[in-house]
């Protein structure tokens, strides 16, 4: 059997793992055009702020595609699926033929058109390792830097530079920072930690044009820097599929298997859309803990095995300079808040079950809620007034939690 | 495998296992020097609720979601089972206490990692240092 995967991040790896659970033998190549062994993407800010190093960034240890027996073709493009033949063709025309592919390309920035950004020097991306290292390079405490789009992307790019340079401002459209994951209050909290520590913020904001150097922005206000981050969002990567007449809505589009419309062709990670049980529409959840399910449920199933992911949601764990924030699931329905100090916490609930929440600094077991929204346990079967104060076990039938402890799980 | 399993019922609430886990972790061998006026963070934690008491630890899970979910690559399940954490690894992001369902994964006290029960594979005990102390064989370490 030849296995071929496209990417070599988190999906891909642990379409390796899948495939290998299931199959000792089979031909495994993995193609990436990045040019290094896979590292833990997310660790890009980490490698900024000096708490990874590039060796302890590593996804797997050194001697994983060896132990695998996985051929990694890296700095390499695939540039084309050739669904019918069965094989993919990289840049330069090489055909590497296959029995099963993954289709694991991941997202690329998405950048809006902004008057001026092509006379804009030393801009950047904050994405890849490679965008990390370029970066590092014209970091300097004389030089003042400015980050457009505070999601999650923006302020781990901040929060990896700050110290390093003399000062960080961030523009973002939406009225409050990290607008994908948190309410108004919520990000009050995090954004006066953030202001504690010297970032800038322009919100309700964007940039009109920039002249050279210099962005002016629709309030009329301007901001001189030296580097530009734009980290506005990602756009997933589905053109080999839609080029090979795969199926293709906002992401590439899969069954339960990580199947795609194309005949041995599977795709998982921030290319691939996912069911999200908790709001029930299908959509592209670029996070890296379902990257890896996605991919090995595909590595399985294209291995001869039988997998399903069928319980996708959203979850983020993200902080900064210690603060943590940590949200899941959808924020629909009745909402219970409990807010001192810089502690913010706030439930929805509907239908009787819980259906989101989030956190901010009050990280400490947590998982136990977000048990709560993927099972969609009804709420009537726990103490949930003794869940809302603090997440336990205890508020679980004993039948319940005698399934959880005194079981193999 | 074997794990440490909770027999509920028989649990007074006593946390003597949190003590023993503390000191099984603090790289010392005098027990007065190792906690004696020191804040303890065990790896495992005794829930109290009126009459009901029972301690929660790593359930060292088959299909283990925290493994899956590490971001940096720093948890990893061996082939003994024993799910462990690579704290030189780990950038204390916590998507793993997000996802555990037991919340037996915890921050550790540094504040850049998380920690978690490693059975006291790491350390010098060898077998877990709580079930050999639990006065009233309210958790076991067996095959189930």
């Amino acid at each position: 059997m030849k296995y071929v995967i496209i990417g070599n991040s988190a999906a891909g790896i642990a379409c390796v793992e899948g495939i290998r659970s299931v199959d000792a033998d089979g031909e495994i190549t993995i193609i990436s055009d990045e040019p290094f062994a896979a590292y833990g993407r997310p660790l890009i800010s980490y490698y900024l702020l000096g708490a990874t190093d590039r060796h302890r960034m590593l996804y797997r240890p050194a001697d994983f595609y060896e132990k695998n027996k996985v051929r990694a073709l890296l700095g390499v493009r695939a540039e084309k699926i050739d669904a019918a033949a069965q094989k993919v063709v990289l840049r330069g025309g090489e055909e590497i033929p296959y029995d099963k592919l993954l289709v694991a390309t991941g997202s690329r920035p998405f950048e809006p058109p902004m008057e001026g950004i092509g006379g804009v020097k030393n801009k950047f991306n904050f994405m890849t390792l490679q965008d990390a290292l370029s970066l590092e390079k014209v970091l300097s405490k004389r030089k003042n830097v400015l980050i457009i789009g505070a999601g999650l992307i923006g302020l781990k790019c901040l929060e990896g530079i700050l110290e390093r340079v003399k000062s960080v401002s961030v523009v973002d459209m939406a009225g409050r920072i990290l607008p994908s994951i948190l309410d108004d209050a919520g990000a009050a909290v995090v954004r006066r930690e953030l202001e504690g520590k010297g970032a800038k913020f322009y919100l309700s904001d964007s940039v009109a044009k920039f002249e050279g150097n210099t962005a002016h922005l629709k309030s009329g206000k301007e901001i001189p820097f030296d580097i530009l981050v734009v980290a506005v969002g990602v756009r997933p990567n589905t053109e080999l599929v839609k080029d090979a007449g795969g199926e293709v809505s906002r992401g590439i589009v899969t069954d339960e298997k990580q199947q795609t419309s194309l005949q041995n062709v599977y795709a998982a990670g921030d290319c691939a859309e996912s069911f999200d049980i908790t709001s029930g529409v299908r959509k592209v959840l670029a996070l890296l803990p379902n990257a890896y399910r996605q991919g090995y449920t595909a590595g399985v199933n294209m291995a001869g095995g039988e997998a399903a992911f069928a319980n996708a949601m959203p979850l983020n764990a993200i902080g900064f300079f210690g603060s943590h924030v940590l949200t899941a699931g959808t924020y629909e329905g009745e909402s219970f808040v409990q807010a001192e100090g810089n502690v913010y916490r706030k439930f929805f609930c509907k239908d009787g079950v819980l259906k989101g929440f989030i956190l901010v600094n009050s990280p400490e077991r947590a998982g136990i809620y977000t048990s709560l929204v993927r099972n969609k346990t009804p709420l009537s079967e726990v103490d949930f007034k003794s869940l809302e104060g603090a997440p336990n076990l205890a508020a679980f039938p004993q039948a319940a939690r005698e399934r959880m402890l005194a079981r193999e799980v | 495998m074997k794990r440490i399993y909770v027999n509920e019922k028989w649990c007074l609430g006593c946390h003597l296992c949190e003590y023993e886990c503390a000191f099984a972790n603090s790289g010392l061998t005098d027990m007065v020097k190792a906690l004696k006026g020191k804040t303890i963070h065990p790896k495992i934690r005794v829930e109290d609720s009126g009459e009901v008491h029972f301690a929660v630890n790593c359930r060292h899970c088959k299909d283990a979601i925290c493994v899956q979910s590490c971001i940096s690559g720093a948890l990893s399940k061996g082939e003994d089972g024993v799910v462990r954490i690579d704290q030189n690894k780990c950038v204390g992001c916590l998507t793993c206490v997000l996802v555990c369902p037991y919340g037996a994964v915890m921050p550790a006290p540094s504040g850049h990692a998380a920690m978690k029960c490693q059975l006291c594979t790491d350390n010098l005990c060898g077998e877990p240092n709580c079930v050999k102390h639990c006065p009233n064989n309210a958790i076991v370490y067996e095959e189930r």
